[in-house]
């Protein structure tokens, strides 16, 4: 069934090229793109950051990638990438690629099912110890039901699973899902990598910039258009805006344009062509449940009673983010509930004063009084996108009589403190590589992940994550994934405030970028645009 | 004078021991290490994958064993391995120093050729309008930040000219780097004029009323004679200390015109190694900028020397 959908899907993809007018587009040129900040590295599965995706997924191919051409990824819109096909063993345990055959390295080393099976068990624990590929891996709970991989031939892989997992698939097309090559070392796929993508690494310099330049010999033949991609690290973010306006950049980073400067940029740039569309990155409290005061089930629920969305999105977003849960909302979102199911939910009643009163009641009945407010510190990263909305939510937590202080982080010991859990109430961003339930769910809500930084544990919902995520019928999953978000909801394991939304520009002459609208995180092969001029 | 200069190195290699001491302590007293912020980067905090990269990197060697590694390698010239790019710091470092010394040696230039010949006429015209005029400027040169200063000039020039002013590319010839460093320069050089232009001023002003100038005008001497032979070179010896000590700022103090021109020099990747705690690459060019500071005021010595021939050091 499986290899019919890549078939198909194949097919498809030819026939959209072939009817499209092939002819318009343009080989050649520059793309010129500012970058907002230093990537940690470029080794994309040892970091969590778009600002490591972007640029760097160019240079690498997965097994499967979610569909460039479609805005949204769904686990029925993956078509084939450095495999061929795939196939489902019929108990759903075993999913086998078939691979390309003739694809080489940047280096030249001809590509086999030695590399994936390599890349693999360096991120599940079973490299040879020799091996240096991978030195941390911040998705391991990603690949926790990954139990073995084989290669049965160099153009044939099997990934084993413990048991059914509809969405390894969704992993595996994620821009975080990169097959490295067996034969590099870490130090080098972290400062300039090999991949048998369509653009190779000529340098990466901290500070400056990340030069990348067309793979002559990319396997896809007549992709990629352009000669080359120009990434320049701009961090002063209002340099970046000025640059795009001057035409020194023909793109702006991702996401890179809020609401309010939107505006300015269409003012001084009337033909840029800017997209608004959610980041599948989330405002959200972290509460501090093992500690008191907020060790209080009740204290957590007039927390979550408290959150005013509306004002929030109004002053952070003019409007235009999305309320939602931890899954991302229809119709961008494809697993999230819609605007009735979470209208019924705690704390997402539009009924503002309503949720007020019960909230008060409760502190009342806990002793906290306007006269007697319960005063905590309100931590976040010390870095504007955190702080703004930290400021907010002091101010509606005056309203049931909690007087917080903003405590802002180091944001390189942001972490550290949330899971040394040195806080009370810490306001954070959690982004999601796939929108998918397995990978929110367990990076961010199983009582065993590293990721669960409120150290959330509740083996109900522990059995419910387990019990979607080995569903195979789709309709019953999606029942269950709503049952689990609503769990979380009651228990105030991670209050949802907003899913931001930003914009991204580019100039009218950068043709055939599709946005992803429910992932940052993937769609940056770069392979398919081209500049017309 | 040969003792003296024997006194004065062998303070300067003190100076610069001890400031090896201080950086190497403080930095490992401020909370997070390399480890911590690698892996928090990546948003967990795997206890054995954390532990991995100390030993990887030798951070869980005795302190005096890392400080003695560290000061044997650069006594010979290798000043080891920056922890994020995986580089020889030399590497990371030594392209990056020409550019700043460019911008702060033409910002040091400009602040001079404004601030003094400005200085000197605002004192000789002093309570005029243009003594007005050019307290004013100066007065707006200390109180613009230069961020704010730069950001402005790169919307007037986007406005305007439909171009910006920043370091985007590698510039291919001499005459187009003095052109891209020229403006950021003029920002930067702004406020040190201001500086300087201040300060030449009230110290003109005292030098002017000193009694061998009245006998100098007395003897018939003209009046330009009066205030570039007889005033300006001992006026200039309070200058000379403040240029001293712009230079040295200059150095390591860029950060904000670097961000704001987006220029890849020293100050900005020194405040980037900082917050991911890169020792190597902190201590390095925290110990550069030291040299520089301790060389400049050694310079602004002997500079008095020159300027004042009544002032000698003692053997």
């Amino acid at each position: 069934m499986r290899i019919c959908l890549a078939l198909v899907a194949g097919s498809l993809a030819a026939a959209v090229s072939v009817a499209s007018p092939a002819f318009a587009q343009k080989q050649g040129g520059t793309l010129r793109i500012s970058h907002r900040d230093n990537p940690p590295s470029a080794s994309i599965h040892e970091e969590a950051t778009i600002s490591v995706v972007q640029p760097f997924m160019a240079v690498f191919n997965n097994l499967v990638v979610f569909d460039p051409k479609e805005k949204i990824n769904s686990p029925d819109k993956i078509v084939p990438d450095l495999a061929e096909s795939w196939s489902w063993s019929p108990d759903q345990t075993k999913l086998t690629f078939k691979l390309r055959s003739g694809v080489k390295w940047h280096d030249g080393k001809p590509f086999s099912a030695k590399d994936v099976k390599c890349t693999w068990d360096s991120l599940i624990g079973k490299a040879d110890e020799k091996s240096d590929l991978i030195r941390k891996n911040p998705r391991k709970v990603w690949y926790s039901n990954l139990k073995e991989v084989t290669a049965g031939s160099d153009t044939e892989v099997t990934f084993t699973l413990g048991r059914p997992q509809p969405s390894f698939l969704s992993m595996l097309a994620a821009g975080y899902s990169p097959v490295y090559a067996c034969h590099a070392n870490g130090r080098d796929m972290r400062s300039k990598p090999i991949g048998t993508g369509p653009f190779k690494v000529v340098d990466f310099k901290r500070n400056e910039a990340i030069k990348l330049v067309r793979n002559p010999d990319y396997w896809k033949k007549g992709r990629p258009y352009l000669d080359a991609i120009d990434w320049k690290i701009v961090p002063n973010r209002s340099t970046r805006m000025l640059g795009f306006i001057a035409g020194e950049f023909d793109m702006t980073f991702d996401s890179d344009i809020t609401f309010p400067m939107l505006a300015d940029v269409k003012a001084q740039k009337a033909d840029a062509v800017c997209e608004a569309r959610p980041s599948n990155v989330n405002t959200n409290l972290l509460v501090n449940r093992d500690a008191p005061p907020f060790d209080s089930p009740e204290l957590r629920r007039a927390l979550a009673l408290s959150l005013d969305r509306k004002t929030f999105n109004d002053i952070l977003f003019q409007g235009h983010a999305l309320t939602g849960a931890s899954m991302l909302p229809p119709p961008a979102g494809v697993w999230g509930m819609s605007k009735e199911m979470l209208e019924s939910m705690p704390g997402f009643s539009p009924d503002r004063d309503k949720n007020l009163a019960e909230a008060r009641a409760i502190m009342a009945k806990l002793g906290y009084t306007k006269d007697k407010p319960l005063n905590i510190k309100v931590s976040t990263r010390n870095i504007a996108i955190y702080r703004d909305p930290a400021v907010i939510l002091i101010d509606q937590l005056k309203q049931i009589y909690i007087e917080g202080e903003l405590e802002p982080i180091d944001t390189t010991v942001w972490y550290t403190k949330v899971q040394s859990k040195k806080y009370s109430i810490g306001l954070n961003l959690t982004g999601l590589g796939v929108d998918d339930p397995d990978t929110n769910f367990y990076e961010n809500f199983y009582s065993t992940s590293d990721r669960n930084y409120t150290g959330y544990k509740n083996p109900e919902v522990d059995k419910l994550i387990e019990q979607q995520s080995a569903e195979t019928d789709r309709g019953k999953r999606q029942k269950l994934v709503w049952e689990v978000e609503k769990r979380l909801i009651e228990d105030g394991a991670r209050p949802v405030i907003n899913q931001n939304v930003a914009n991204t520009c580019w100039d009218p002459k950068v043709k055939g970028l599709v946005l992803q609208h429910n992932s940052i995180y993937n769609g940056w092969r770069f392979e398919d645009i081209w500049l017309d001029k | 004078m040969g003792a003296y200069l024997t006194r004065r190195f062998l303070l300067m290699v003190l100076t610069l021991f001890g400031m090896s001491v201080l950086i190497f302590v403080m930095l490992r007293l401020v909370p997070g290490n390399i480890a911590d912020i690698l892996v928090d980067a990546a948003g967990i905090a795997d206890p054995k994958e954390k532990a991995k990269i100390i030993h990887e990197l030798g951070l869980d060697r005795p302190i005096v064993e890392q400080y003695g590694q560290w000061i044997g390698g650069l006594a010979r010239g290798d000043l080891g391995f920056a922890y994020v790019s995986e580089r020889p710091a030399l590497e990371e470092i030594a392209p990056r120093i020409p550019i700043s010394a460019k911008l702060a040696g033409m910002a040091l230039l400009l602040s001079v050729l404004i601030g003094v010949p400005f200085g000197v006429i605002s004192a000789v015209r002093q309570n005029t309008a243009l003594d007005y005029f050019l307290r004013v400027i100066s007065l707006s040169g200390l109180s613009l930040p230069s961020f704010w200063l730069g950001l402005l000039v790169l919307m007037a020039s986007v406005h305007w000219f439909g171009t910006i002013p920043i370091y985007s590319n590698e510039p291919r010839s001499f005459l187009q780097e003095v052109g891209l460093l020229s403006i950021p320069a003029a920002v930067v050089g702004f406020r040190s004029s201001a500086l300087v232009m201040r300060l030449t001023r009230s110290s003109m002003l005292e030098v002017l009323r000193q009694d061998y100038i009245r006998t100098a005008r007395s003897k018939g001497a003209s009046q330009t004679s009066v205030n570039y032979d007889h005033a300006l070179r001992n006026a200039l010896l309070p200058v000379v200390t403040i240029i001293g000590i712009e230079a040295a700022f200059l150095v390591g103090g860029l950060i904000v015109t670097e961000t704001v021109f987006n220029i890849p020099g020293v100050a900005r990747f020194l405040v980037e190694a900082i917050l991911w705690r890169d020792y190597p690459i902190v201590q390095n060019l925290v110990m550069l900028i030291a040299f520089v500071v301790v060389m400049v005021n050694f310079l602004v010595d002997m500079a008095y020397m020159a300027l004042d021939p009544r002032i000698k050091y003692a053997d």
